[in-house]
């Protein structure tokens, strides 16, 4: 269909959108609906397995909203203009796919009904307490940083809401790394390395996500992407997913080099099955090297359909990374006792299987439909379609 | 024939006055034990630490009766699903790589004066006891699970779904995180663990229970005697449950 019939059917069309959206959210919501009567003994988890695909949808959407922020975050705080139109997008993007993310989480806790216990007893000690005032000051200051663009006259308070958002999600995304980072007993976890590891993920994902929408709206609303601009994203993206390569490099490599952990990275680089597989073809074939061969390619990274066809390749990739590390870390076991070899009733010294059920990928699927609605709602009642103006842009600043 | 009536009333008013002097002085005698216990209403106390030593040379591969007195004292039962069954206390056998020497040993909570479950949690439904033991606040336990992403033992579970005839001591609750309460509502009453006391009826001694804070505790002596191991002791966490033997 050519963008002017679509103009005839546009309304039905952004009706019907937010129909099939609105649907997977219900979807979603009555999955979780079904797990809470009947128990998680409904889902795939169980106590060898405790955070399951829930979680890595939960974890996807939390990282790469922080992430999606850094477009904003260049505009405002390094002051590229070219990231400037982009700023109210990515911080809408930031705050649905956080909603997405959080609504999971919560919706898989044992009791999503003491929600609010969570939001009054806190554990200061505890990295996920802070995490849950972490996420709220997000919402805040991204909110305010949204009004700030979006009002003309608060525009002067841009850059220190920039700043601050800036600020406060790289302090986001070193939470989340460190939920899994401070957890001492387990092999797979237990490192400074993932702090700065879901940072870099989250530039990687949040780009990747970005890259897509805004291809979306501009096919949405029949116009075309500048080519110095869609050149810089892509490169961008680029940079992003070498980083990640770097940092999943040296992760593996210090685990390689202590012997205590050489068990566990067999497991994962060759013994694994699903979480090999998914390491070697999910997050280094598909999430790793094809996107950079696309995005590095002298024709194919000209076009748009490819560099979205990378993007969608990357949020692959991302899944299967979180899988690996979220329960392909708990798929090996506790090493209660080094040295020995250990049997019991409760499957210690074994490898833990685990099956996702459906309802765990309904809800999982249920957060990225809200993240979804929340954005196409937005989109269409306020102004986030990014408005390059080019007389502000000198040509020179668009080359790379 | 009259002294046969004496007698037999004699006999009868004896027997009368013994039992009910029973009657009466059994409360009594009751309460005195009773009052050895800490009161309702008294909060734990710090000068103790109950901790556990297990002697994994006296536990034999195969005996379950401390597993199972867990079970009935606490109310753990299987429901069918061992995947997602809680377990409080469970028997590991191990077995040493280079050796092959094997030990049979039972692995429960820890109760950690270092606990990482506590740091963990969020709503701090997580808790350490002034005398050491480590609970969970079903109240405020919103079931995230990331004490038994934290714990190094493995000694959490997660309630998968509703459990019937609860024990009114120790009430469960679906969506909750639990684990060994060192039989908590026992200690309170001046009792052992049900586990060892099965121990201790089952005459294999394996597990001695006490206050590590008192030098004259059978198992703060044993502990100066012997030689006794932390599991995971390269965690620093200062276990309350020790081991002897492996």
């Amino acid at each position: 269909m050519n963008f002017e019939a679509f103009r005839k059917v546009e309304q039905s069309a952004f009706y019907a959108l937010v129909a099939v959206i609105g649907l997977m959210v219900l979807i979603g919501l009555g999955a979780a609906h079904y797990m809470e009567e009947h128990g998680h003994v409904v889902t795939g988890m169980s106590n060898q397995i405790v955070w399951g695909m829930p979680h890595v949808f939960a974890i996807f959407l939390i990282v790469a909203a922080s992430g999606v922020l850094n477009v904003a975050s260049i505009g405002s705080v390094f002051g590229k203009t070219v990231y400037k139109a982009r700023a109210p997008l990515s911080g809408l993007l930031a705050l649905a796919m956080l909603a997405g993310g959080l609504t999971v989480l919560m919706l898989d806790l044992g009791r999503p009904d003491r929600l609010i216990v969570a939001m009054t007893h806190f554990n200061f000690k505890s990295i996920f307490a802070l995490n849950v005032i972490l996420y709220t000051g997000f919402f805040a200051i991204v909110a305010v940083y949204i009004w700030t663009m979006m009002e003309r006259r608060m525009n002067v308070y841009t850059k220190y809401a920039g700043f601050s958002a800036f600020i406060w999600r790289l302090a986001l995304t070193t939470a989340t790394g460190s939920i899994f980072g401070f957890l001492v007993a387990r092999q797979a976890y237990a490192s400074a390395m993932l702090a700065p590891m879901f940072i870099i993920m989250s530039f990687a994902f949040g780009l990747a996500v970005f890259i897509i929408v805004q291809h979306v709206m501009y096919r949405w609303n029949g116009r075309t992407l500048d080519e110095a601009i869609k050149r810089r994203l892509k490169n961008l993206l680029a940079i992003f997913i070498g980083a990640v390569f770097y940092f999943t490099l040296v992760y593996h490599l210090t685990n390689m080099y202590f012997a205590k952990q050489v068990a566990f990275e067999r497991f994962i680089l060759l013994d694994g099955g699903v979480y090999t597989n998914l390491f070697w073809f999910g997050q280094i074939l598909l999430g790793t090297i094809a996107p950079l061969a696309i995005l590095f390619h002298p024709g194919l990274s000209k076009r748009c359909g490819w560099i979205v066809t990378a993007a969608m390749l990357v949020i692959l990739g991302g899944f299967a990374q979180l899988y690996v590390l979220l329960i392909g870390g708990q798929a090996f076991p506790l090493s209660i006792f080094p040295g020995m070899e250990v049997s019991s009733s409760f499957f210690d010294g074994r490898i833990n299987p685990y099956s996702p059920s459906l309802p765990e990928f309904l809800l999982g699927f249920g957060g990225i439909a809200i993240a979804a609605l929340l954005t196409v709602i937005a989109v269409r009642v306020l102004h986030f379609m990014p408005e390059d103006d080019f007389s502000q842009v000198g040509k020179h600043t668009l080359t790379d | 024939m009259s002294n046969d009536v004496d007698n037999s009333r004699r006999k009868f008013i004896a027997a009368g006055v013994a039992g009910t002097a029973g009657l009466v002085l059994a409360p009594g005698v009751t309460l005195l034990d009773m009052a050895n216990a800490r009161p309702a209403g008294e909060a734990a106390s710090s000068t103790k630490r109950w901790g556990m030593l297990i002697d994994s040379t006296k536990c034999a591969t195969g005996c379950n009766d401390c597993v199972s007195a867990c079970g009935k004292e606490n109310g753990v039962a299987s429901t069918g699903h061992p995947e997602t069954d809680p377990q409080w206390i469970r028997k590991i056998e191990l077995k040493e790589v280079k050796s092959g020497k094997s030990h049979s040993l039972p692995m429960m909570c820890q109760h950690c004066a270092e606990p990482p479950c506590v740091d963990v949690c969020p709503t701090g439904a997580s808790f350490k006891r002034a005398d050491g033991i480590v609970l969970v606040d079903r109240h405020i336990c919103i079931g995230c699970r990331y004490c038994m992403m934290a714990c190094p033992y493995k000694a959490r579970s997660f309630v998968h779904e509703a459990h019937e005839d609860q024990n009114p001591d120790v009430p469960r609750g679906k969506g909750c995180v639990e684990s060994c309460t060192l039989c908590v509502h026992r200690i309170d009453k001046d009792q052992q663990p049900a586990c060892v006391e099965a121990c201790s009826e089952g005459n294999h001694g394996a597990m001695l229970f006490g206050d590590l804070n008192d030098p004259n505790s059978e198992i703060s002596k044993r502990i100066a005697t012997y030689a006794t191991t932390q599991v995971r002791a390269d965690l620093a966490l200062n276990t309350g449950v020790r081991y002897q033997g492996i």
